[in-house]
């Protein structure tokens, strides 16, 4: 493959995956409002388009046609950038996520992922890592005493539970071998006990799911681990001082993360892309994509499920809990895979 | 893809460790005194793996481990030490923290 | 062509970020340049071929230790430095004998120093090449390592923890306020 083809073909993808990327944090923004809406018993947004699925555009509307306040008493350079920084941090994680395996269109061939390093892990681990910036900037830049307390809140909660989501995912990399997702992923496939799918989470790392879990929702800042943001705590908290397409930047930024957690969750514990594959060949080139996108959307739902179910912790309940349980067992499931994957072999 | 010689990585490496000097003589808050040692560390870490890339020695990559392990162990506990101060001085400025009992 | 392009584009980057660390007056620039400098870093460590060292560099480096920074900078709200006497007379002769020195060593590097050439990714450091050093030849500074951190974590919460008795203030305060210190310090 030539590098003219190389560039064109990597082009597409990019353009495609955050098209696809953008779409879906719109559209997690309706799943959560209609969730939410029928766990509460009331019915949602039904006005806008049938089962109101054209909400996310009027709301994109609505947001670039908002007005845009500015106070004069920010820091105007990091409190433009604050946002922007979260949310380039948030949209460029997805680019080493594999959705499905090798597909052929005509005469070329590509797998379905940006690119395939093989410290994929690492680099999303990483980007998580700035991430927080996004957040304490805009708590600084607002120059407000509620906004800066809930970045800063944001920000350690953020930088506490990034230890525990870390060492959750190395009992996943003692177990596959390589830090590259599609080689993890590959890993889990096939069955044992003839029946149930040879997934992480069946295969020995269950501790390490619900682990991972939980610190993705502190990473996250979402309930029952968001009070900086929680609205009849801090005001807002960092957000206060934010309006129109600033705020919808940090809203985008918020959910984008909560897509590129389910996806790790899916390809770390839930095996990928695989499933049972039937049907025509056209269909099983498909399916792999449909597989992950089923699960993807799993972890949306039980994203807003436990939203709305559970509630708040409070600030030093939360970080307490982040390192006094959850730090002591994540480093017990890695001493527990490494004594059994040495003993394995 | 050609060859560049060593020595402009390791001039960048120096030319960064030049700035961290800079920092540390000439600034006047603690903080931003910290950060230039940082600046430091990082220009030797740069040099650290030129050479390992020269001699192919994955040495070189091993001991940034241990330089990016010691520097921040430093960073937590000089940020300490510069919240007590801090506390009792009500001051960052180094020039102010002149006096060995208030 | 390629590796000296980007080689020059990450280093500008560097040095941009590392002069405007000097340059700026408020603490908070100077910590975003430096992050900067450390994310272009970790670049030039991937054309090296460090692929973990670069990972790590931008997850604890730039993402953990400069939150620290950044985090301390917006709890002490210093705001911008003053210019004192004594900064400007290390401004006069700090700023030209450092630069002479530097521009000695670098002649000596360009014109006398004997290093070879090297490509992109010459010495590739993958996870596992990395590892098997790290556990086997240098297990102990490794072990000696955690206990360093082990030792730093404990530092940093006792120097930072509030005193639980008299609460110490600066000296313009007069001492009838003493009392009432001693019984908000015994609150906490």
């Amino acid at each position: 493959m030539s590098i003219t083809t190389f560039i064109i073909i990597s082009i597409i993808k990019s353009v495609a995956v955050i098209g696809v990327l953008l779409t879906a944090v719109a559209y997690s923004v309706w799943l959560e409002r209609k969730v939410s809406a029928h766990i509460q018993n009331r019915w949602g947004p039904t006005r806008v388009g049938p089962f109101g699925l054209l909400q996310p555009l009027a709301d994109g509307a609505k947001f670039i046609f908002k007005e845009d306040l500015t106070q004069p008493h920010v820091y105007k350079p990091l409190y433009i950038a604050a946002p922007m920084i979260a949310l380039v941090f948030a949209i460029t994680s997805i680019s080493v996520i594999p959705f499905g395996n090798w597909v052929n269109l005509g005469p070329w061939g590509t797998y379905l992922q940006i690119t395939d390093l093989n410290i994929g892990l690492l680099v999303v681990l990483g980007i998580t890592s700035m991430g927080v910036y996004g957040v304490a900037l805009a708590g600084w830049a607002s120059n407000n005493k509620y906004s800066l307390l809930g970045g800063l809140r944001a920000s350690a909660q953020m930088i506490s539970y990034e230890v525990s989501l870390g060492l959750s995912l190395v009992g996943v990399l003692i177990v596959s071998g390589s830090m590259s997702l599609r080689d993890i992923v590959d890993y889990q496939g096939g069955v044992f006990w003839h029946f149930i799918p040879r997934w992480n989470i069946f295969h020995g790392q269950t501790l390490a799911f619900f682990i991972y879990l939980i610190s993705a929702y502190a990473e996250t800042n979402r309930t029952p681990f968001d009070l900086p943001e929680a609205e009849s705590e801090l005001v807002a908290g960092y957000h206060t001082e934010y309006s129109a397409m600033k705020f919808a930047m940090f809203f985008m930024a918020e959910y984008a993360n909560m897509v590129t957690v389910a996806c790790l969750a899916t390809l770390l514990f839930l095996g990928g892309w695989h499933g049972p594959i039937f049907g025509p060949p056209i269909l099983q080139a498909v399916m792999p994509v449909v597989w992950f996108c089923l699960k993807v959307f799993f972890f949306m739902f039980l994203y807003v499920w436990v939203r709305w179910t559970l509630p708040r912790f409070r600030y030093d309940q939360l970080m307490a809990f982040g390192w006094k349980v959850l730090l002591p067992l994540a480093v017990l499931n890695i001493v527990v895979t490494a004594l059994i994957v040495a003993w394995r072999a | 893809m050609e060859n560049i010689p060593l020595s402009y990585y390791l001039m960048l490496s120096g030319i960064l460790f030049v700035c961290g000097v800079l920092g540390f003589l000439i600034k006047r808050n603690i903080i931003t005194i910290f950060m230039s040692i940082e600046l430091m560390l990082n220009g030797v870490n740069l040099s650290f793996v030129a050479f390992a890339a020269q001699w192919h020695s994955l040495s070189g990559q091993i001991f940034v481990f241990f330089v990016m392990v010691v520097a921040a162990a430093e960073a937590a506990v000089g940020l300490a030490i510069i919240i007590a101060v801090y506390r009792t001085r009500e001051t960052l400025n180094v020039d102010q923290v002149n006096l060995l009992k208030l | 062509m390629l590796h000296l392009i980007l080689f020059l584009f990450f280093g500008a980057i560097c040095v941009a970020g590392a002069i405007n660390l000097l340059a700026q007056s408020h603490p908070i620039n100077s910590a975003l340049s430096l992050i900067v400098v450390m994310a272009a870093l970790a670049a030039e460590y991937l054309l090296l071929g460090a692929e973990f060292v670069a990972a790590v560099q931008v997850i604890v480096y730039a993402g953990a230790i400069m939150v620290l920074f950044v985090i301390t900078i917006m709890l002490l709200n210093a705001g911008k430095e003053e210019h004192t006497k004594g900064s400007r007379v290390a401004i006069l002769l700090g700023v030209p004998g450092v630069i002479t020195g530097a521009v000695l060593v670098a002649w000596t590097l360009l014109f006398r120093g004997h290093t070879s050439s090297v490509t992109i990714g010459a010495e590739p450091g993958s996870p596992q090449a990395i590892a098997r050093l790290l556990f086997h030849d240098f297990l102990l500074p490794f072990e000696v390592t955690s206990v360093l951190i082990l030792i730093a974590i404990m530092g940093a919460v006792v120097l930072a923890s509030r005193p639980e008795a008299v609460a110490h203030r600066p000296a313009k305060s007069d001492h009838k306020e003493l009392p009432e210190l001693v019984a908000s310090g015994k609150e906490h």
